[in-house]
């Protein structure tokens, strides 16, 4: 399939579920069990997101596992993003020469 | 900085730095590992310039790398993109009079967690020109960045763009562990979400990652809703 095709689609839903609401909704939502869930859904995204994927995106499992346990560290001490997600890189790099 | 800039694009420019600077690396990030899932360098430019978000493209670039259909990718999307809707509500409650429907139009492309952020906060009503400020320099960063990945992805030794395709996932445990660590309902579902993909992963391997993550993405928001309803107010 074209990649084109996948991009217009990723484009067209993204912008929808931003445009939508902010233009034409007006109202606030009242459901309790709605608004909990939208609540939650962006941690628990990103946590099916990267658990258990980010102990592959080094293409090494013990260099990924030392870039997430310096992540979860740095992240404990509500460290910036960009820190920990750097930090998490050089200590895959690191770890890289060992394993 | 105390003499607040009185231009509203250029205050708006101005406060969007740090996203900027964040914008960058982690799109450098997204840019090695879509250059790296097969896509060419101006194809994951397009995808940042026309999604601007982290979570929807790194998972968009699943999708495609694995050949997954566009009913897949429309509801992974949706799924994984669905709070800037709730932000977009949100946002919506504080804007200018100025903000016409074209303007809301336009500027909606610019609804991500970190704009979201600074535009709700910084401005007690916000205006056009502000929000464009901050979305020019942020999509700026983010737009580069995937460039500068995607074109280093090919120049960089293997052991450098390996390392750094733990860049995002970096970035997403830098945003769900602080909230972890104070609420325990937000740990439980994101306890939840994780053991769900776990599951999926290794005993459901037929299910593909998309819909691995929309399943256990559900289960655990769902759980969470029933288990912790939230308060009125805490959830802004």
């Amino acid at each position: 399939m074209s990649i084109a095709i996948y991009i217009i689609v990723m484009a067209g839903v993204t912008y929808l579920i931003r445009a939508l609401p902010f233009a034409f909704f007006r109202k606030k939502i009242t459901s309790k069990f709605l608004k909990s869930f939208l609540y939650y859904v962006p941690y628990a995204v990103l946590s099916a997101m990267t658990i258990p994927a980010i102990f592959y995106s080094t293409g090494n499992i013990y260099t990924a596992i030392a870039g997430t346990g310096i992540a979860l560290v740095l992240a404990y001490f509500n460290l910036p993003l960009i820190v920990v997600s750097l930090a998490a890189a050089l200590g895959a790099f690191l770890t890289g020469f060992i394993f | 900085m105390e003499k607040k800039i009185q231009n509203d694009f250029l205050r708006g420019m101005f406060n969007g730095i740090p996203i900027f600077l964040g914008y960058l690396s982690v799109s450098f990030g997204f840019g090695i590992m879509a250059v790296s899932s097969g896509l060419s360098v101006f194809e994951a430019f397009m995808i940042s310039l026309t999604n601007l978000t982290s979570a929807g493209q790194a998972q968009g670039v699943v999708v495609i790398a694995s050949g997954g259909t566009l009913i897949e990718m429309a509801l992974v999307q949706l799924v994984i993109n669905i709070r800037y809707a709730l932000m977009a509500l949100s946002l919506s409650q504080k804007l200018d009079k100025k903000f016409t429907l074209p303007h809301r139009l336009l500027a909606a492309y610019g609804i991500t967690d970190e704009i979201f952020a600074l535009c709700s906060t910084k401005e007690n009503i916000l205006k056009p020109n502000y929000m464009y400020g901050v979305i020019a320099v942020s999509t700026f960063g983010w737009v580069l960045g995937t460039f500068l990945g995607g074109a280093a992805g090919t120049l960089l030794p293997a052991n450098v763009t390996s390392a750094l395709g733990i860049v995002l996932y970096g970035m997403f445990i830098a945003i769900i562990i602080p909230p972890v660590r104070q609420h325990k309902n937000i740990l439980f579902v994101v306890g939840i979400a994780a053991l769900f993909s776990v599951i999926c992963k290794y005993l459901l391997p037929f299910i593909s990652g998309g819909f691995a993550v929309i399943i256990s993405a559900i289960i655990a928001a769902v759980l969470g809703a029933l288990i912790f309803p939230q308060k009125d107010g805490e959830n802004e």
